[in-house]
């Protein structure tokens, strides 16, 4: 079969290369969806530490029975990024 | 951390892909032949090699698995192996395109190469729905390294059974890369890296995105308590389940 001409086998050659771009879009678009329900889910974990989990425990300086840093959460994972 | 060196290998992995586009079009000779459609061969074919690499080393992460038991591996198999289907995607698309721009037709029957590709991948295409059918995470585990392995033995002998066969009309490429031009070959060889890194990378986002929720769903059912409807399981799921450990930060994925 002989070459196809360039304004013909350009149209096949960006359709290939535009399907492999937007499957990896598809793919991080995925990943950053995921990532926002994880921050929304530790806006929730924060805002429930926050909370004093008994009102006898509320004592100044003391906002609730386990604070962050008693979870062993560790400052990189818990910093704004 | 599952996140260490991530940017690193992003960073890498953009690189080299934008060098990688550089070279095809604007380095790479036109093909005598084919002309300008070629230049799919270069997406396409690095997209087939690492895809059904990316099968294999789930098999041999299956082997790990069942070897030492740490679920850790269970989790490489597993992303390992989705990655490869959705690459799997990629190339079957690309290789009709081509196929179609080349030969006229979008699929060909009897061309070995490309059934054995697709039967390969509908056997993998099976790999989530046996994991899902599967309640108990151990059971699931131990089933799924069976299946990989498996599997991934087939692999190779489909390759050599293909390579095998006489009558074929796709080209091949695989060891055989001395009778490219050294400009086609070297770009060949970046574009493999390339696909290469950028399997690697996607790979290492799953994971650590994986490892990040199981770390938040350790915090919350510690926060929350076991039994809190609020926090109730979210109810079956295919991806390998994780096993809290004691100390918030060394999950076990």
């Amino acid at each position: 079969m002989p070459a196809l001409p360039l304004h013909e086998a350009g149209k096949y050659v960006a359709a290939a290369y535009v399907v492999v771009f937007t499957l990896v879009l598809v793919y991080v678009a995925i990943m950053a969806a995921r990532l926002s329900r994880v921050e929304r889910e530790l806006g929730e974990l924060l805002s429930l530490t926050e909370q004093p989990s008994d009102p006898g425990d509320a004592q100044p300086g003391r906002q609730s029975q386990q604070t962050p840093d008693e979870l062993d959460v560790g400052r990189p994972e818990s910093s704004p990024v | 951390m599952y996140g260490r060196g991530l940017r690193a290998l992003s960073f890498a992995t953009v690189v080299t892909l934008c060098v990688t586009l550089a070279l095809i079009f604007f380095y790479a000779p036109i093909e005598a032949d084919q002309g300008f459609l070629q230049k799919i061969f270069y997406v396409h074919v690095p997209m087939a090699i690492v895809a059904l690499g990316g099968f294999i080393l789930g098999g041999l992460f299956a082997i790990q698995h069942l070897r030492t038991r740490d679920s850790r591996w269970d989790m490489r198999s597993y992303v390992a192996i989705h990655m490869s289907l959705i690459f799997g995607v990629a190339v079957l698309i690309t290789g009709s395109i081509w196929a179609k721009a080349s030969w006229g037709h979008w699929w060909v029957w009897d061309e070995p190469t490309l059934v054995s590709f697709l039967i390969i991948f509908l056997l993998y295409a099976i790999y989530q729905p046996l994991r899902f059918s599967i309640e108990d995470p151990e059971r699931q585990a131990r089933y799924a390294s069976v299946f990989a392995i498996t599997a991934g033995v087939f692999v190779p002998l489909n390759f050599i059974a293909v390579r095998l066969s006489t009558g074929y009309v796709h080209p091949r490429v695989l060891g055989d890369t001395s009778s490219l031009p050294p400009k086609m070959a070297l770009t060949f060889l970046l574009a493999l890296l390339a696909i290469a890194l950028l399997f690697a990378t996607l790979c290492k986002y799953e994971i650590t995105a994986k490892h990040t929720r199981a770390q938040l769903s350790t915090l919350r059912r510690r926060l929350a308590g076991e039994h809190s409807s609020v926090y109730a399981s979210r109810g079956r799921s295919a991806a390998p389940r994780i096993q809290p450990s004691p100390v918030l930060g060394r999950t076990k994925v």
